[in-house]
């Protein structure tokens, strides 16, 4: 069991931020995240584009500005579960909360920030009949371990850089790399794409474009797909695995089923005091959450989450008085022993 | 002229009439979010990127329109339910050219 004071559902800059600000209260923070990386959409969509909105920044690298959270939360030592969904939440009778992920790992703390963006990413499915029947059994999404394709026959269907990089990788594993593409342009990087042309060459990669699966062969297991090419008859290419890599889209996902009221595929919380949700301990900060006037724009998603752990603040420690310090008074104290501190000024006479 | 005209049809089938603005960088997409004809949460995911898809629309009209540009072509050949007059919403800027526009929004993926 992972124990935590806020137990932050999202690392992308709202969570991030979230370790901050709760840091400065001496609150610890555990974060779990879908993704296998820290950096929510900033990380997984655009992580080379530009953001002009930041204050302070004229402009900021999506990717740079995760890079630029990670070290500023880095004093306050955040710890991760990534790679795992947010599946269930549990309330004690104490009021705190138990969430576990789709990977079973438990994780326990008296407040629960969900800072969640659109949701976790999931892979995007094409549209096949009986698709979900074989997932799992020869159709898979992800690829964990690529010591299963080993000497197996193995199709590959989408046009970007996992295509691409898992059909180089896998030449070298599978028995036989199909790459299947509906344009004849691949969207990778350009030494991918000449990548394969030469594995291509080589006959260790069978590209088929344009050209589409249109059905899965198989009883329980995949055996074939059937794959339709522009100019051609319908054809089956056999294979033990088929591997569509059409990228991955957010849905709010289990999320969605804990009891919190929910408009407009958003988390509704209380916009005028904390954004708290309808059950107390749980915010919503970020672009999950929703309110009269909500802005899903990463600034707003900083100053929620600063109100937000002053709140969390008064909940875990009711008695205590506390008023809020500036940094620049304050300096930070990190868990981890480091202090930044405004120098001193330097007193000297003049004689 | 301030405002253009569009015909857009929601993913249930219904036909809606709109007022779109010419002057403030608006796309198509954002007026469909503007006149909330889809869910939040279902379309410009990206936030208008070209990179997820889920503002794809069908042209239905014979407009003229701004051409493809490689990110969105690139998107729509990864994208599902693709047709010859599909196009991401969200890269296509309202301008007076686009005044009688009908559009379909495609289906949620």
């Amino acid at each position: 069991m992972i124990t935590t004071d806020i137990l932050i559902i999202g690392a992308g800059p709202t969570g991030l931020f979230t370790v901050f600000e709760a840091g400065l209260l001496k609150l610890k923070c555990h974060l779990i995240d879908a993704l296998p990386i820290p950096g929510g959409q900033c990380a997984e969509i655009y992580p080379k584009k530009p953001i002009y909105d930041i204050p302070g920044f004229p402009d900021v690298l999506a990717g740079d500005l995760v890079d630029n959270l990670m070290k500023q939360i880095e004093p306050f030592e955040p710890s991760f579960t990534l790679g795992e969904r947010a599946e269930t939440i549990t309330k004690l009778e104490d009021g705190s909360f138990i969430v576990t992920t789709n990977k079973g790992t438990k994780h326990h703390a008296p407040i629960v920030a969900i800072a969640g963006g659109l949701g976790s990413f999931e892979p995007r499915k094409p549209q096949l009949e009986e698709l979900s029947k074989f997932e799992d059994n020869g159709v898979e999404y992800i690829i964990k371990d690529p010591e299963v394709y080993r000497d197996k026959r193995v199709v590959i269907a989408g046009g970007g850089d996992s295509a691409l990089d898992w059909s180089i990788f896998l030449a070298d594993v599978a028995s036989e790399v199909t790459l299947i593409h509906r344009r004849n342009e691949f969207r990778g990087a350009l030494d991918s794409v000449e990548k394969v042309q030469e594995l291509k060459n080589l006959g260790k990669i069978n590209l088929i474009t344009p050209a589409e699966v249109k059905g899965i062969l198989g009883e329980e297991q995949v055996t074939g797909v059937a794959v339709e090419k522009k100019g051609e008859d319908p054809f089956i290419v056999d294979t033990d695995h088929f591997i569509p890599l059409f990228g991955l889209s957010p849905k709010l996902g289990p999320i969605g089923d804990w009891g919190l009221e929910i408009e407009k595929n958003a988390i509704k919380v209380d916009n005028t005091l904390d954004y708290q949700t309808n059950i107390p301990g749980i915010y919503a900060i970020g672009d999950v959450n929703t309110y009269p006037g909500k802005l899903k724009l990463i600034l707003c998603g900083f100053h929620e989450a600063t109100l937000m752990c002053q709140s969390a603040y008064k909940r875990i420690f009711p008695d205590k008085k506390y008023v809020m310090k500036y940094t620049t008074v304050g300096g930070v104290e990190g868990f981890d022993g480091t202090k930044k501190q405004a120098p001193k000024a330097i007193v000297k006479a003049i004689v | 002229m301030q405002d253009v005209t569009v015909y857009i049809t929601d993913r249930e089938g219904v036909q809606h009439e709109v007022l779109a603005p010419t002057d403030m960088a608006m796309n198509l997409m954002e007026v469909v979010r503007s006149y909330e004809l889809a869910p939040e949460g279902t379309i410009g995911v990206c936030g208008g990127m070209a990179m997820c898809a889920s503002c794809q629309c069908y042209i239905t009209s014979d407009h003229q329109l701004n051409e493809m540009e490689y990110d969105e072509d690139a998107m729509l050949a990864e994208a599902f339910h693709v047709q010859e007059n599909s196009r991401l919403s969200c890269q296509i800027p309202i301008t007076e050219q686009l005044n009688g526009l009908k559009l379909t929004i495609a289906q949620e993926v």
